[in-house]
């Protein structure tokens, strides 16, 4: 008898352990949702030069704002991941987000993450809303509502090694067959360098192939609406992309480069051209990252049958979760590291920003070297304000119109792919009208 | 004790003599309650997802379309069942590679010998290597321009090859990746089965002069049998689940021609980059059924052997 019980307490106190763990771990989550107007902001970031600033910036806004912030940092594609599952289950654990309007932008807004700004981005006059610039400005509205304030801006150009070009006796190249002509003379020249690299990945690819694209006359949806990837000027791009990899490119290369990759061969001095975003110059410009800092030039992208035509876009952009209870003090964090005098500090610490006021600031493009502020003048000039299908499914878009390019890479029958991208392309713009 | 017979029965004691009535599903709470908990209730949720059209966001509104998703997933020529060949291709390959390496290093260190500690370190330290890092490492060492594995190739004249970046050579280079990890953990089951043996019917044989083969494939290998069944189930099952060095080397969608492309990679894929729920979730109660299958099948089998 004396034994059972022994028996039954502890069997008893087994399951109540087990359900109260199962409670306490479901309030733990409730709880943190009453503290509205915390003291402590939590924000997630993408690891960037934009944020390394930020970061050292931090201790100043605590400092005058007796908040604590609480920075979470993650890798593109992990910082993805994160959103995808923190977000879908309603989490108030984030504050501010900083996402990339034209990857996910629509897609959060269409699901109600990101929380209504306009009030907020009118309330300070000083802060100015009016001097970020118009098209980044239009890819964080959805619906005639701003979920986000633009911070980081990007333009295509052309990466150059001036020791090789001046060995091979050639000028900057002004135009696609220029380009092509000099890629071919560097890999003829310099056994073991590549005349020209790039991104390869299906899907990492698309952004740089964009300018391509748009310089050779041809866009991912035409005016109609309808899908522009088989055009005959996407076919043209996608073959020269390609072929330019294929014949001037990386001995043995690889089809999964996305810029960290492709960067490393173009700053181990193993390439003579490389086209890429100007967000990342630092990269190659930095004498610990890059053996060719000495070396590298700047130009415009070349201009192809339609002009030179590079994106302009915003990339990355911060938000409010709409489920947080603390937007307040979100929007205090955001209004403080999109300042005026925020922005020009980042910009000339080399990331580009979305303010007007920054750009006309000669002390805004003083830190950048002398041809990638000019390459960067022409691009956003004649930029066009997306480098990827302007969708809500853009990771699967980006699939479907990437492939011609690494066919093209491989060696394939791109103008087959461009059809069959074309036709699945237009499968998805339909299934979103 | 004898007090106890005449104490009038308390709301405790009837509830204890309840309890003690029910101990078994007492002791059995803590654990059906996490199992409920942890599997039951999300491959419920997972199963409902199949049946709608759940997109974008889970919390978003979706529709039920009935079998519609399985239709479609099952009908998919171009990622589905290509992901299903990769899928048994990799295990197929990488399971019996492991088995016949495992088998051969258990046999050498199943006797003693000078030194065996130290070789069996050796052995086991892939095993605990983090399968990240290992996915990492590889993929440096296969780079087709500055790795390790080129190079060694020029100091024997061998052309370059493209490894993990080649469309038909990257599956087989990671078989070779999760060979080098689990073949120790094939070993180490083995090796566990081998010293349970007794020497006796080995020596019977010996003393009958069968040879070192003979004795082998008649004595030893029907005799560890069921451990090699319990190798192949256990290494079956995680090769069949591997998702960790093939999406630290060839990242999302296995890939630019989904090359590595298995179930779970795709799976991941559909959920995590394209937000499509409900296809996501066909495939992997699809996946999930086919393991099943599988599993019955191997356990359906020996216990047909053993009886």
């Amino acid at each position: 008898m004396k034994r059972h019980s022994v028996v039954s307490v502890a069997a008893i106190a087994a399951a109540a352990l087990v359900a109260t763990g199962a409670l306490s771990s479901c309030s733990s989550s409730g709880t943190t949702a009453a503290d509205a107007g915390s003291k402590t902001i939590r924000v997630t970031l993408a690891n960037h030069v934009w944020t390394d600033t930020i970061k050292s910036k931090l201790p100043e806004f605590e400092k005058a704002t007796g908040l604590k912030v609480e920075l979470s940092q993650y890798g593109e594609d992990q910082l993805s991941a994160q959103y995808n599952v923190k977000l879908n289950a309603g989490t108030n654990e984030i504050d501010v987000m900083m996402y990339r309007p034209l990857q996910e932008g629509k897609l959060f807004a269409k699901n109600g993450y990101l929380a209504d700004l306009g009030t907020d981005v009118k309330a300070n006059k000083a802060w100015d809303w009016q001097d970020f610039q118009p098209g980044p400005v239009g890819t964080t509205t959805y619906k005639d509502k701003v979920v986000g304030v633009p911070i980081i801006t990007e333009q295509e150009v052309l990466y150059y090694r001036k020791d090789l070009l001046a060995k091979a006796g050639l000028q900057v190249p002004k135009t696609m067959d220029e380009l092509q002509a000099a890629a071919k003379a560097i890999k003829a020249q310099n056994p073991g360098v590549a005349g020209f690299v790039a991104r390869t990945g299906k899907s990492p690819a698309v952004t740089q192939f964009s300018s391509f694209l748009y310089s050779f006359g041809g866009d991912f949806i035409d005016e109609s609406g309808k899908s522009g990837v088989a055009s005959d000027a996407a076919k043209k791009a996608y073959a020269f992309y390609g072929g330019l990899i294929r014949n001037y490119g990386p001995a043995n290369v690889s089809t999964d480069m996305s810029w960290p990759e492709a960067m490393a061969i173009f700053t181990q001095g193993k390439a003579g051209f490389y086209t890429e975003a100007d967000s990342l110059y630092k990269n190659a410009t930095d004498k610990v990252k890059s053996k060719v800092a000495d070396t590298v030039g700047f130009a415009p992208m070349p201009a192809g049958a339609g002009g030179s035509k590079a994106y302009n876009v915003p990339s990355w952009a911060l938000g409010v979760n709409a489920a947080s209870a603390n937007q307040a003090n979100a929007w205090k964090f955001i209004e403080w590291a999109t300042s005026k005098a925020m922005t020009l500090q980042i910009q000339q610490a080399g990331v580009p920003g979305a303010r007007s006021s920054v750009w006309d600031d000669p002390a805004g493009i003083a830190t950048y070297p002398a041809d990638l502020a000019a390459a960067i003048a022409v691009s956003t000039k004649n930029g066009v304000g997306h480098d990827r299908p302007l969708v809500i499914k853009v990771p699967e878009a980006r699939d479907i119109v990437g492939n011609p390019i690494v066919v093209a890479i491989t060696g394939g029958d791109s103008n087959a792919a461009a059809d069959a991208a074309s036709t699945a392309f237009q499968k998805l713009l339909d299934a979103e009208k | 004790m004898i007090g106890t017979v005449t104490t009038r029965p308390t709301a405790w004691s009837t509830y204890s003599a309840w309890a003690n009535r029910h101990r078994k599903w007492f002791f059995a709470a803590p654990a059906m309650i996490f199992v409920g908990l942890l599997i039951v209730v999300p491959l419920a949720w997972t199963v409902y997802l199949s049946l709608t059209d759940s997109q974008g966001s889970v919390r978003a509104e979706s529709k039920f379309v009935g079998i519609a998703n399985y239709l479609q997933v099952l009908g998919d020529t171009e990622r589905f069942w290509p992901a299903v060949l990769r899928t048994f291709t990799f295990t197929g390959g990488a399971v019996a590679t492991e088995m016949v390496l495992g088998m051969g290093i258990a046999l050498l260190l199943w006797r003693p010998f000078k030194g065996e500690k130290w070789v069996r370190v050796a052995i086991l330290l892939p095993l605990v290597a983090t399968p990240v890092a290992v996915g990492m490492m590889w993929r440096l060492i296969f780079d087709p321009n500055i790795g390790f594995a080129n190079q060694l190739l020029s100091w024997f004249g061998i052309p370059a090859q493209p490894w993990l970046s080649g469309q038909t050579t990257a599956l087989p280079t990671l078989i070779f990746v999760d060979v080098w990890q689990w073949t120790p953990m094939v070993v180490l089951i083995l090796l566990a089965g081998l010293t349970s043996l007794s020497e006796e019917p080995d020596e019977a044989a010996r003393v009958d002069g069968a040879n070192a083969w003979q004795r082998f494939r008649y004595v030893t290998l029907p005799l560890l049998r069921s451990t090699v069944v319990v190798a192949i189930v256990l290494r079956g099952i995680d090769a069949l689940k591997t998702f960790d060095i093939l999406y630290s080397t060839k990242g999302k969608g296995g890939g630019s021609f989904h090359e590595v492309e298995t179930l779970n990679v795709y799976a991941f894929g559909l959920s995590f980059d394209y937000n499509d729920y409900g296809i996501s979730s066909t495939v992997l109660i699809l996946f999930f059924l086919l393991i099943i299958v599988l599993m019955w099948m191997v356990t359906h089998r020996r216990k047909g052997d053993e009886s």
